[in-house]
């Protein structure tokens, strides 16, 4: 079946008619054209498909589209304000933490709800936190760094 | 050293802002008008006759373009349908059998991939199930059934010439090396060794599946979007397949989610362009990771390694190597041969005997996986390494620098080694675990060990690298280069190659992406080639312009170009920077004219004398090798069989550090991989049936999984023919870990593992079995 649903995506409220069968993941890319919206597993296991719901992590691939309905969505494209990069974004790249960086996106969405949640969290946190994501080329050391220092920069800004 | 502007230099990656805004290219963000997607019907059975498809009420479905099967594929004019690079066995649909649980039978393209899925539904195949050859040490008995009754070489490397079409086997392709006398070196020994090894096959994991685009232009010319780390073979093949001309196929390739070997060759652009052709719409085919775990998977292996020592030394060593390539060869053949004749290791061993063999089994097709089958030889010939120096007595860092080769000396293929630095990497890695600080006494149920293990791989030689150079009257510069940047940093490399060469800054070199249209032939990303190879050929064609330049310049100053240097944007007399020119003064000076452009093109073709078919000698086997060593200390929880890394230290010979940052990221990245592929990745079969094919069910690791203290040290010995004196590093921080950690290990709780991965429940019963074996005794003295 076919509805209308009203997102509040990356800061803008947008109207669309979805499938039930549709994934978040699918309005975001197929719809919208948010190309950092990746997907990696199609199982909610990899995290390369984070958006932040509410604030939240999640899995868009794994979530049907009109259980979004009504929520704040925020993709890596609604971060940065289009001029400047946000400190995480700066974090990782003055850290080096991105080589094939197809996990990028969902690295920095998950960096930036784990600072919100927890300002100043630990490494046993850290790691937890971010273990839902992925990242083949293993840059974990310099994600790890990379998540330090947006952690300083983060309240400076 | 000389004193460089940019080499040396870490400077940030050239694609990082747009990577981490997530705007990069990829395939996936590429969309055409009435673009097709497809969804693919494969094979149930491991091994199966198709006796006939039913495919009419797929054909009526709403919106369904096409439903092909691999016989109407063989019907096409001009069309082979079967593909590969080392032998053309793999059909591009399967035609008459299926030879792997997930082999591809029919293609639907539709106007939605959910459409396709459908369609799917409703087609019927019949099958007629055959023997299934699952077992690898069975498939190479010549009563064994075979997976292929014939074997068609490709033709399509030169590094490969030496395979040949056989038939009546399971054996495609047999390394054979013959050094010396083992036989009478086994029986004059004091002690040998027998071990075997095994490593399960695993999932490369590229974060992006492989995803492909075709379209046809407006001149009826193939059009390829395709995440592949082979351009340049892309066009070969499918020119080879479908009787196409090559400048009728044009092959791009964006950015790459990653690679690691799993993008090498043709995968699905044989299929795509085959679709594209048919229905003349565009067509794009984008895996779902459970397909990608049914494309293709690093060779499971199974080594057989004996060895000789006498006075403590050892004199000889006999290796059987056995690689399960699975239902289609793919590269096996490549791996087999280069991974083959390292399989005695960096060691001198006056006698050598290998035997290694590659075998057609009904499993996913096994490549490349980042080390090329090294990390698999390894793992054995470095465990066993310790098991000999333990029982010897010795020390095993003291015995492997006994045993290492010095640079000049001859490799077990007869090849004097140069650049290798092995023993320096050896020495770099035991300093940096304190190697010699006495260990902590047991306590408890948790134990700790630490282990190192040493080797080495040889780049694939000869292989080829061309590049065109174009500079701009303005001093910018354009690099076309057919080398894919999937996440290793080459765009940064060949930037500051370039840069350096022509004295400009970092900033004002552009790199072109892959374009079959425009940049020249390489022969694939991968292998650790590309540093060495491409950034080789752009330094040449840079190198070109620069002569051009300095030609006008000390025309015009009357000097001797010789006295010319290049540097921060100036061409001037060396020592007198003010006695020159900017290079658009010069560009004026040459042409006279605003907008002009200088290019300068130079191909880098090493080459190899190839190993003699029956002993593998060759007084040139390879142009360069990447020594590697690796130390971990673990705590081993005897009580649960957890191991857990406490420190770990990967070094590598990089030659020069063209960016030193990358090379340490490069080892560290490729180190922690493994350190997965070590502990728990294994794709587990059942009669041929992938069990664990999602990431559900595959762990890989994590951010979890890094170890408490780590680093990666790099070790330049500079390679005299590198450009600047660099090597490679994409796989050298992967080659080391499983041994090493095998060997911290068996420190820590005097056990033995012999099959990958390392789980808890390996561990507990190893244990367990030396409980049982010391009670054993302890009964038998009793007795007695």
């Amino acid at each position: 079946m076919t509805r209308e649903i009203t997102l509040q995506l990356n800061g803008r409220e947008e109207k669309v008619a979805v499938e039930d069968a549709d994934t978040l993941l699918e309005v975001l890319r197929d719809r919208f054209k948010l190309w950092s919206v990746r997907e990696g597993c199609g199982v909610g296991a990899c995290g390369t498909c984070t958006v932040l719901l509410d604030g939240r992590p999640v899995s868009s691939c794994f979530l049907l589209a009109v259980r979004a309905a009504g929520r704040e969505i925020l993709t890596l494209e609604g971060l940065s304000d289009g001029k400047d990069l946000h400190p995480i974004q700066e974090a990782f790249v003055t850290q080096r933490a991105l080589q094939c960086a197809y996990c990028t996106p969902g690295f920095v969405l998950s960096v930036k709800a784990l600072l919100d949640e927890i300002p100043d969290p630990s490494d046993d946190e850290i790691r937890e936190y971010l273990s839902g994501n992925l990242c083949r080329c293993a840059g974990y050391a310099d994600i790890l760094r990379a998540v330090r220092v947006a952690q300083v920069s983060s309240k400076l800004a | 050293m000389a004193d460089f502007a940019v080499i040396g230099q870490s400077v940030y990656r050239k694609d990082a802002n747009s990577k981490v805004t997530g705007q990069v290219l990829h395939v996936g963000n590429i969309e055409m008008p009435a673009m097709l997607h497809v969804a693919v019907l494969r094979s149930p059975y491991a091994h199966a006759r198709i006796r006939r498809i039913e495919k009419s009420k797929a054909e009526a479905l709403n919106s369904v373009a096409i439903v092909l099967t691999g016989a109407e594929v063989a019907q096409m004019p001009g069309v082979d349908p079967y593909f590969g690079p080392a032998f053309r066995d793999q059909p591009i649909l399967a035609v008459d059998k299926v030879c792997f649980v997930g082999d591809p039978v029919i293609a639907v393209a539709a106007k939605d991939r959910r459409t396709a899925e459908d369609a799917l539904q409703l087609v019927e195949v019949d099958y007629e199930p055959l023997p299934a050859i699952l077992d690898l040490l069975e498939a190479v008995k010549p009563e064994s059934p075979l997976v292929h009754e014939q074997h068609r070489p490709a033709k399509a490397f030169a590094d490969l010439a030496h395979v040949k079409a056989g038939q009546k086997s399971n054996i495609c392709y047999q390394f054979k090396l013959r050094r010396g006398d083992v036989d009478k070196a086994f029986a004059a020994a004091d002690r040998v060794f027998e071990d075997t090894f095994s490593s399960p096959p695993a999932q490369h994991l590229p974060m992006e599946p492989h995803v492909t685009l075709v379209y046809l232009d407006e001149n009826q010319r193939i059009n390829v979007w395709t995440a592949s780390q082979t351009p340049s073979y892309v066009r070969t093949e499918l020119s080879n397949t479908f009787g196409i001309p090559m400048n009728r196929i044009r092959v791009r390739i964006p950015y790459l989610g990653g690679g690691y070997g799993a993008k090498l060759y043709a995968k699905l652009e044989p299929l795509v362009t085959a679709l594209a052709l048919i229905t003349k719409k565009p067509v794009r085919y984008a895996l779902t990771r459970e397909e990608e775990f049914l494309t293709i998977t690093k060779h499971k292996v199974i080594t057989k390694i004996k060895t000789a020592v006498k006075n403590g030394v050892i004199t000889a060593r006999k290796c059987e190597v056995f690689w399960d390539t699975g239902a289609y060869a793919e590269i096996g053949p490549r791996v087999v041969h280069k991974s083959g004749y390292t399989s005695a290791g960096p060691y001198r061993i006056p006698n050598v005997w290998i035997d290694s063999y590659c075998v057609y089994t009904n499993h996913v097709p096994a490549g490349a996986f980042r080390g090329f089958g090294v990390p698999q030889v390894i793992w054995a010939y470095d465990s066993q390494m310790d098991i000999v120096a333990r029982a010897i007595g010795a020390d095993p860092v003291e015995f492997r620098l006994r045993h290492a080769l010095n640079e000049g000396e001859a490799f077990a293929t007869g090849t004097p080694v140069k650049s290798f630095g092995i023993k320096e990497a050896i020495r770099q890695a035991s300093k940096a675990i304190e190697w010699s600080k006495p260990r902590i006494a047991p306590a408890g149920s948790k134990r700790r060990g630490k282990g190192i293990a040493a080797g080495v791989k040889a780049v694939l030689t000869p292989s080829i690298s061309g590049a065109i150079v174009m500079m701009n009257a303005d001093g910018t510069v354009n690099v076309l280069s057919s080398t894919v940047e999937m996440g290793q940093g080459s765009e940064t490399m060949m930037g500051q190659i370039v840069a350096e060469e022509l004295g400009v800054s970092f900033d004002q070199v552009h790199v072109v992406q892959p374009d079959t249209d425009i940049t020249p032939y390489d022969t694939i990303t991968a292998g650790s080639r590309s540093t060495y190879h491409m950034g080789n050929a752009v330094r040449a064609a840079a190198g070109k312009i620069k002569a051009e330049l300095f030609q006008v310049v000390a025309k015009k100053l009357e000097v001797n170009p010789d006295d010319l240097v290049a540097q921060r944007g100036r061409i001037f007399v060396r020592g007198t920077e003010e006695r020159g020119m900017t290079i658009s003064e010069a560009f004026l000076a040459k042409f006279g004219s605003l907008g002009t452009t200088l290019t300068g093109e130079a191909i880098c073709q090493p080459e190899a004398i190839p190993t003699d078919p029956e002993t593998g000698q060759s007084e040139k086997c390879t142009e360069y090798w990447f020594p590697s060593a690796t130390t971990a200390e673990v705590e081993v929880d005897t009580d649960t069989g957890q191991v857990k890394i406490l420190q770990f230290y990967s070094v590598g010979d990089t030659g020069t550090a063209i960016n030193p940052k990358h090379c340490e990221q490069q080892l560290l990245g490729s180190a922690i991989t493994h350190l997965g592929l070590t502990l728990f990745e294994e794709m587990i079969f059942d009669e041929g049936q992938l069990v664990n094919g999602s990431l559900l069910d595959y762990q890989v690791a994590s951010i979890k999984d890094l170890p408490d203290s780590f680093r990666s040290i790099v070790v330049e010995v500079p390679h005299e023919t590198g450009p600047f004196g660099a090597k490679g590093v994409g796989e050298t921080g992967a080659l080391t870990v499983s041994a090493a950690i095998a060997n911290a290990i068996q420190d820590a709780i005097g056990v033995r593992i012999h099959e990958l991965p390392i789980t808890p429940e390996k561990v507990l019963r190893a244990l367990t079995q030396k409980k049982e074996k010391a009670a054993l005794e302890r009964s038998n003295e009793n007795d007695a």
